[in-house]
């Protein structure tokens, strides 16, 4: 947890950041843009260790907002400070927005073939194996105690079973789980 | 700035710090108000647009974008995306600088260590409910599942793969079809 933020490659330029959460941006039909980055940041280019890459993803995950444009500008940051934070948010969020305004110009045209439906199903399929590969990665990565996995398999019945509002369950099951890791640390660590 | 632009950042900046866990949880309430306190659009084209913002690639949450240009063109657009992002990228940015500032302190690592449980929860939680909600049937899940054991054991790019997912949905239900 501690240390520099670094994966194994050296750190992009500006530029080439901006780029690369376009390139996300556009190419990211189906959604699940979260588990993008974790291949093309962490696995793919090695910009980020899979460790600092978690820690982004929880704080980006709890805090109000999109998550994708917090984790871009989280990942933006961490790697180029704070004009790397305006890449990653301007990157992930401005080309698709003039995207989704052609597509609103064009979409009436688009409908007519329904060929288009089904590509997109097709394509929103196999986007949910990025959702579930990040999950899965992250899920692997909680420690092995039981605190940890009694507030996993909560929150995911909660929400997923139950649907409750995420806010209250982020807010009732965020504050347990971290004075219990606090508790956890202080009793291996003492302050 | 017109009354219009000003009533599309009244509308959005407030639920842009109300956005937890993605941008699906404030739909229900833009299409609240968009279509029945404002009266900017019908019920029918805020659910075409919903549409749109699902099939195009990058976050979801650019469906406010499109209702931006919708309701006050191109200026519309942008203070629509500036009032809906713009306030939580202030936020996130001063707590990725407080994290910068403190690296290596407790209760920073009892912070990651602890929403962790609550993020894998969040994500799992969302899959679940996409898996669900899938058009598709058990065709449409069992790409899911094998797009899921490519990434997690092949260094494959995300988009042949989507690309493959699309031919082969396409494929199978031309043949069943025909």
């Amino acid at each position: 947890m501690q240390g520099e933020p670094r994966g194994s490659k050296p750190v992009p330029s500006h530029w080439r950041l901006f780029l690369v959460f376009s390139r996300i941006g556009l190419t990211s039909f189906g959604g699940g843009l979260s588990g993008w980055f974790l291949r093309e940041f962490v696995q793919d280019r090695q910009w980020l260790s899979e460790e600092e890459f978690l820690n982004g993803l929880a704080v980006s995950q709890a805090l109000p907002g999109v998550n994708v444009t917090n984790l871009a500008i989280w990942i933006g940051y961490r790697l180029r400070g704070p004009v790397g934070a305006l890449a990653g948010f301007t990157g992930i969020v401005v080309p698709p927005a003039f995207v989704i305004v052609l597509l609103g110009m064009l979409f009436s045209f688009l409908a007519r073939y329904p060929i288009t439906r089904l590509a997109l199903d097709g394509a929103a399929a196999a986007a949910i194996g990025l959702s579930l590969s990040l999950g899965i990665t992250t899920a692997r990565r909680v420690p092995r105690r039981i605190i940890p996995w009694v507030v996993l398999l909560v929150t995911f019945a909660t929400i997923g079973l139950l649907h409750w509002p995420l806010p209250w369950v982020v807010l009732a099951a965020g504050p347990i789980s971290v004075a219990a890791e606090f508790a956890h640390l202080r009793r291996r660590r003492p302050a | 700035m017109s009354g219009k632009l000003l009533a599309l950042v009244a509308v959005f900046a407030p639920l842009s710090l109300v956005t937890i866990g993605g941008g699906q949880a404030v739909i229900a309430d833009i299409q609240r108000q968009v279509v029945d306190v404002h009266h900017w659009m019908t019920e029918a084209a805020f659910v075409s647009d919903f549409a749109i913002s699902r099939l195009a690639p990058g976050p979801g949450t650019l469906l406010v974008t499109l209702i931006g240009w919708q309701v006050a063109g191109i200026a519309g657009a942008v203070v629509a995306t500036v009032a809906i992002f713009g306030p939580t990228a202030f936020l996130i940015y001063g707590v990725a600088h407080l994290w910068k500032r403190y690296r290596g302190a407790q209760w920073l690592g009892a912070i990651e260590g602890g929403l962790r449980p609550v993020a894998a929860g969040m994500i799992l939680a969302a899959v679940f409910v996409l898996l669900r909600s899938l058009d598709g049937g058990w065709l449409a899940r069992s790409i899911a599942f094998v797009s899921t054991g490519v990434l997690m054991t092949t260094r494959i790019s995300p988009i042949p793969l989507l690309a493959a997912g699309a031919a082969i949905f396409i494929s199978i239900r031309m043949l069943f079809a025909g």
